[in-house]
């Protein structure tokens, strides 16, 4: 099973297609860098425009925990679809490439197999999250200093001591390599039905899209659906910025103000990861390999 | 002398279609083992039950003695195979593809043993050259080259001589031929290209609609007493009205496009030569034909190539 996992790694960091999505990240964080350094007084001027009047901050505001944060709820949009160009690719690329007959007249069962190409997937997956941690948030924190966190929700505003943010981010990456992880599986399960690589990409990105837009529309036919959407706790992530108050409506330092919708959305995505391989797992070993 | 494959009552329904229907044969230890049929004979299909690939709906495949379906991992260790196409991985070199699948076939062979590989099949100076960059000839090579890495005992072949110049498919046959003779290797070959089979298969399995028409050795199929001859000469209706005035007239078989056919034992071909020239038959061509392919026309095609003489 190492054998299999390591060849299907070595096979993913072959291929020029891999860095495309480390090339992409890069670009992106680099560009919203360069513009929040040159121009970041604009842009939170413009943030605080209606709540300029009624409150003073001080401080270095546009640090490099808030640079973080901004990219993070820009980048996690767009990441699934880097993480479904390697994971809807997995077996529709191999089928595509002829290699899949070859593969599957060796010494190896099928589950084995996808277990170590869906392994192999998660370490692509892994590994873009902690080079987004490395440019969005390490490289932020050198160019642009720390400071507490000042983040504005939609109804309220929450200031976090830059002393109680490291961990946050430290949370919010593992969840977000849950999500993506997640996504990674849905593409890996529709992989198994296609014989090219562009379907199933296009039908994970849809997917997600589909849902995405259930998750967020406020008709209440489809509210009883949303805690079973998967897109609905992708972005849960966001649940290790929200912090307690006391009763001087002081922030708690080292809490979270809903733990439990961490704990439910995690679960949530668990299952949907492993419903999706084991789907991938059922469905491929009854298969029959006509490529 | 160890029977490797035993194939019983294997059938495989798509829907519809019928593809495998109730197929039986054997392959014995060092054979060269010819599987002939038309496009959709079922001969790939077969292939792909053989190697797990597709599930039958009902019979048994038996390798090396174990039941496939209960020994896949012991059977599939020890077969090596190139399937319909020779697909290996485009963006890596030749001596990497080889050495991937030589670890996924379960060994860990030196940089000189995958060099002697690669120098088997003629691939040794691009040994380092991205894959994508090669010929149709040079792939089938290197795939042929990955069946054989792990030093399997059963080699199966799907048309390992696609693509190949003239120079490649003798290369190829000589390699068959050479580890079948000098190593004992046992090998199922699928080609369109029946006088390569002819030329390289102990023996022959000819399917048709997933049934088998006929399944034996090469040379007793090839039986040199039922050569077909074909004669051109400079006035048919003269040539034919002598001949069925002759010791020939039973062997006659018709005549058509102008050209007689005859029906004799091999070896009296240098008689009728000289019966010809007694008669004053003014020959233009004399064909002998009785190969593999002619009788594989015949099974398959309804007895077409005799009939297609007949008066």
């Amino acid at each position: 099973m190492l054998t299999l996992i390591q060849i299907e790694l070595y096979k993913i960091f072959r291929r020029p297609r891999t860095y495309i999505a480390f090339g992409a990240i890069a670009s992106l964080i680099l560009i919203i860098q360069f513009g929040l350094k040159v121009d970041g007084k604009s842009y939170t001027d413009f943030l605080m425009k209606d709540i300029g009047g009624s409150m003073v901050i001080d401080g270095n505001i546009i640090n490099g925990y808030l640079i973080c944060y901004i990219m993070l709820q820009l980048l996690l949009v767009h990441v699934p679809l880097l993480v479904a160009l390697i994971a809807a690719d997995m077996i529709s690329g191999e089928a595509n490439m002829g290699t899949l007959r070859l593969l599957l007249s060796k010494p190896y069962s099928r589950t084995e197999l996808l277990l170590a190409k869906f392994l192999a997937a998660t370490v692509y997956t892994i590994m873009l999250l902690i080079w987004l941690a490395i440019l969005a948030l390490f490289l932020s924190m050198w160019i642009f200093g720390l400071g507490d966190l000042f983040l504005m929700k939609s109804s309220y505003v929450v200031l976090i001591n830059q002393n109680d943010v490291f961990w946050r981010y430290a949370g919010a990456f593992v969840f977000a390599a849950l999500a993506m992880v997640t996504v990674a599986s849905l593409g890996f399960f529709l992989s198994i039905f296609a014989e090219n690589s562009i379907g199933p990409i296009v039908a994970t990105m849809s997917v997600i899209v589909f849902f995405t837009i259930l998750s967020t529309l406020n008709i209440p036919i489809f509210n009883a659906l949303k805690p079973y959407l998967f897109t609905t706790h992708l972005i849960s992530w966001k649940e290790f910025f929200d912090l307690k108050v006391n009763d001087a409506n002081e922030a708690i330092i080292g809490s979270i103000q809903n733990p439990q919708r961490i704990i439910t959305s995690a679960l949530v995505l668990l299952l949907h990861i492993v419903g999706f391989v084991g789907g991938a797992i059922f469905i491929f070993n009854k298969k029959d390999v006509l490529s | 002398m160890q029977q490797i494959v035993k194939v019983t009552d294997l059938s495989k329904q798509f829907k519809n279609l019928t593809a495998v229907n109730r197929l039986s044969f054997s392959v014995n230890e060092g054979d060269v083992y010819g599987f002939l049929g038309q496009n959709g004979a079922g001969k790939s299909t077969s292939i792909r039950m053989m190697l797990t690939l597709i599930e039958p709906t009902a019979g048994q495949i038996e390798i090396f003695g174990m039941d496939l379906s209960k020994h896949r991992r012991e059977i599939l260790r020890n077969i090596g195979a190139v399937i319909e196409k020779p697909d290996v991985y485009k963006y890596l070199s030749a001596y990497d593809n080889l050495q991937l699948f030589a670890r996924l076939s379960g060994i860990k062979p030196t940089r000189k043993q995958l060099m002697e590989q690669l120098e088997m099949v003629g691939l040794a100076q691009r040994a380092d050259d991205k894959v994508k960059t090669f010929s149709q000839g040079m792939k089938q090579r290197l795939g042929i080259g990955i069946a054989l890495v792990h030093n399997p005992q059963l080699i199966i072949l799907d048309e390992p001589t696609n693509g190949l110049d003239p120079q490649g498919i003798a290369d190829i046959r000589n390699l068959i031929l050479h580890l079948s003779r000098e190593s004992n290797k046992t090998f199922v070959v699928s080609s369109h290209l029946l006088s390569e089979i002819e030329q390289i298969a102990t023996r022959v399995l000819i399917i048709d609609k997933g049934k088998k028409l006929v399944e034996g050795n090469a040379s007793e199929l090839l039986d040199p007493t039922q050569t077909i001859v074909e004669l051109q000469t400079f006035d048919n209706a003269f040539a034919l009205q002598q001949l069925k005035a002759s010791k020939w007239a039973d062997k006659v078989q018709g005549h058509r496009n102008n050209t007689i056919v005859i029906k004799l034992d091999r070896r009296e071909i240098p008689s009728l030569h000289t019966d010809l020239a007694n008669m004053q038959i003014q020959l233009l061509s004399l064909q002998p034909r009785h190969s593999l392919e002619d009788y594989f026309l015949q099974v398959t095609s309804g007895n077409q190539h005799v009939d297609t003489y007949s008066n």
